[in-house]
C-alpha cells in the first residue's frame, strides 16, 4: 500500500491509527499532529455542507446536522476541488439515512438547495425581450422550441418543498401537498418559484427541447391549457427564456 | 481573454479577496495594490463570482492561487481540473499563478487540505514532472508555496529548503514564500526559521504570504502551531518578514485571512503594516 493511500484512508477513518513512518518533534509519536490533518479535512468539508444546505441543517438542528454531515463527508468525499458543487450525493444519502427516515421531505429540500447553488454558478445569458412574443401567432408559438436560461432548474416534489424552504425564510407554515418548483436567476440571485399544478411536466418537456405545443401535451391532467399563459409569464418575468431554437426562429 | 494590462504583481501589499469586501475595495482600496483569488472558487460557468472578478481585474493586478491541484500527489494530475485551471487563466490573464507543495487528491477523492509529503528523490522527480506539466499547459511560469506542516516522515532524505531549491533549479518555477508557514513549520519541528530562510534561493521569490496562526501543544507538551489564516499576523512572523525582505528585497506581499474574516478596515490595516515595514527596511 502506498504512503498516500494509507494517509488518506486514516484521514477519513477516525478509529484508524495514523499510518506508520510519521513522527513529531524529536522523533516522538505523531498522534495529535496527524489529528490536525484529520480535523482539517472533515471539519472543512462539514463546513462546506453547512454552507450548502442551511435549510436542511435548520430542519434537523445544528448538532445533529454536524454528526450526519460527518458521516456523509467520510462516505462521499468530494470528487473534485470545486466545492461549490459539493454534496450532489446528499439527497440520495438522506433518503437512505435511517435516523431521518421520518422526515420524508428532507431529501427534496436538499435537492432544492443544491439546485439553488447550481443556478447561482450557472452561465450568464441575455433574456428575451417579452414584447417579441406578441409578434407571433398562437400557431407559431405552439411550434416554437424555447431556449431556456442555463441557470434554470426544476424540482418536482411530492412534498410542499418550496413551502418548507420559505417557512425557514420568514414565510408561513407550509400546507401539505406536492409542489413543482422552478428556479430562475433574473440577475445574480436565484429565485425559487411555485409553478401551477402540473406545470413541472411542461417545464421538463421544454428543457428536453420539445416545442411549446408538444410540451403542453405532456402536461398532467390538473394542468389547464390556460395555465400555459401563467407559466410563460413566470418564465419571461424572471428572464428564463433566452430565445428560440430551430424552425428559423433563432434569436 | 480580458483586456488586463498587469504583466506582474507590484512589490506592494495585496489581500486575499473575499466577496463581502467587494464594495469596500471598489470604494477605497487603501494601501492594497493587488488581489489574490482562490482559483477553485471561480470555476463556475457564470454568475456573481465571475462578474465581480471581471470588475476587479479591470482595476487591479490579480494573482490566481490554486489550492486543489495536488502537485505533491502520488497519482497523475487531475486532467479535468488542470483544464479548468487553464480555462480560468486563459480568460483572466492574471499577473501571477501559484500553487502548493502539497497533495490533496487521492484516487479521485478531494480531501480539501494541504497534505504533507516526504522529501526524497522519487517525490522530487514526481513534483517536478507535475510542475513541468502545469507550466507547459498554462504557458507560464508558476510559483510554488512552501507548506505549513505538523509532522515529519521517517523516509525523508533531504531538507525542505534543499527540496524547494532543487524544484526551482529543475523546473524554472519561482517560489511563493509563506513566512507564516516558515514560522509554523519550523516551530513545529523545533527548527530555526532564520536558518530556513537563509537556505532558500530568495532571489527566486515572486510573492510573499503573511497570515495568522493558532497556537496549541502536542501530547508531549511541544508547541504546535496551526496555519489557520484566522487572525492577525503574529509578531515573530513580522520579524521574519523584515529579515526576508532585508535579505531578498521587497516583494509583492499578501495578507491572507480566510476564516473569521474581519471587516475591511482591519484587513486594510494589516496590509498597511506590511507596506510600512517594507518602507522601513528599504530606508
Amino acid at each position: 500500500m502506498s504512503g498516500q493511500h494509507a494517509f488518506a484512508a486514516a484521514l477519513l477513518a477516525p478509529r484508524l491509527d495514523p499510518p506508520a513512518g510519521l513522527h513529531g518533534r524529536g522523533g516522538r509519536g505523531a498522534g495529535r499532529r496527524f489529528d490536525i490533518y484529520r480535523n482539517n479535512v472533515v471539519a472543512s468539508l462539514i463546513a462546506a455542507m453547512e454552507t450548502g444546505f442551511p435549510v436542511v441543517r435548520a430542519l434537523v438542528g445544528a448538532e445533529f446536522f454536524t454528526a450526519m454531515a460527518g458521516e456523509f463527508v467520510r462516505a462521499h468525499p468530494p470528487s473534485s476541488p470545486r466545492l461549490m458543487l459539493y454534496g450532489t450525493a446528499f439527497p440520495v444519502f438522506l433518503a437512505a439515512f435511517a435516523p431521518v427516515a421520518h422526515l420524508g421531505y428532507l431529501a427534496d429540500v436538499a435537492r432544492l438547495e443544491l439546485a439553488l447553488r447550481e443556478s447561482y454558478h450557472a452561465a450568464d445569458a441575455t433574456p428575451l425581450d417579452p414584447r417579441i412574443l406578441t409578434t407571433y401567432t398562437a400557431e407559431d408559438l405552439a411550434r416554437m422550441r424555447l431556449r431556456l436560461a442555463p441557470a434554470l432548474r426544476l424540482i418536482r416534489s411530492d412534498w410542499p418543498v418550496l413551502g418548507i424552504w420559505q417557512a425557514h425564510h420568514g414565510g408561513r407554515p407550509p400546507q401539505p401537498g406536492p409542489q413543482d418548483v422552478l428556479i430562475a436567476r433574473p440577475g445574480f440571485d436565484p429565485v425559487p418559484l411555485l409553478l401551477p399544478q402540473g406545470g413541472g411536466a411542461v417545464i421538463a418537456a421544454l428543457k428536453e427541447g420539445k416545442s411549446l405545443g408538444s410540451a403542453l401535451e405532456c402536461a398532467d391532467s390538473e394542468f389547464q391549457d390556460s395555465d400555459i399563459l401563467e407559466l410563460l409569464n413566470i418564465l419571461l418575468k424572471h428572464g428564463a427564456i433566452c430565445g428560440f431554437q430551430g424552425e428559423g426562429h433563432n434569436a | 481573454m480580458l483586456d488586463t494590462t498587469h504583466p506582474s504583481l507590484p512589490p506592494r501589499p495585496g489581500v486575499g479577496f473575499k466577496a463581502q469586501h467587494f464594495s469596500d475595495i471598489q470604494a477605497d482600496p487603501g494601501p492594497v495594490a493587488w488581489l489574490e483569488i482562490h482559483a477553485e472558487n471561480y470555476m463556475g460557468d457564470g454568475g456573481r463570482p465571475l462578474a465581480q472578478l471581471r470588475a476587479l481585474a479591470e482595476r487591479f493586478p490579480i494573482s490566481v492561487h490554486g489550492v486543489g491541484l495536488s502537485i505533491g500527489g502520488e497519482g497523475p494530475l487531475d486532467t479535468d481540473h488542470l483544464a479548468r485551471l487553464k480555462h480560468l487563466v486563459d480568460w483572466l490573464n492574471p499577473a501571477s499563478f501559484s500553487e502548493h507543495l502539497a497533495w490533496s487528491t487521492h484516487e479521485g477523492a478531494y480531501l480539501n487540505d494541504l497534505l504533507p509529503l516526504p522529501y526524497m528523490q522519487d517525490t522530487l522527480a514526481r513534483v517536478c514532472d507535475h510542475i513541468d506539466r502545469v507550466q507547459h499547459t498554462l504557458g507560464r511560469r508558476m510559483l510554488l508555496e512552501n507548506p505549513a506542516t505538523y509532522l515529519e516522515f521517517a523516509e525523508t532524505e533531504m531538507t525542505e529548503t534543499d527540496f524547494l531549491a532543487a524544484i526551482v533549479r529543475r523546473t524554472g518555477c519561482g517560489l511563493l514564500l509563506d513566512v507564516n508557514n516558515v514560522h509554523v513549520a519550523c516551530t513545529n519541528r523545533g527548527a530555526d526559521p532564520v536558518a530556513y530562510l537563509d537556505a532558500l534561493p530568495l532571489d527566486q521569490v515572486g510573492e510573499i504570504h503573511l497570515g495568522g496562526h493558532d497556537a496549541q501543544q502536542d501530547e508531549h507538551g511541544n508547541p504546535l502551531l496551526i496555519d489557520s489564516h484566522g487572525a492577525q499576523v503574529a509578531d515573530p512572523v513580522w520579524a521574519l518578514y523584515a529579515h526576508t525582505i532585508a535579505r531578498g528585497g521587497i516583494r509583492p506581499t499578501l495578507i491572507e485571512w480566510d476564516t473569521d474574516v474581519p471587516d475591511w478596515p482591519v484587513l486594510a490595516a494589516e496590509a498597511a503594516r506590511a507596506a510600512t515595514l517594507a518602507a522601513e527596511v528599504a530606508a
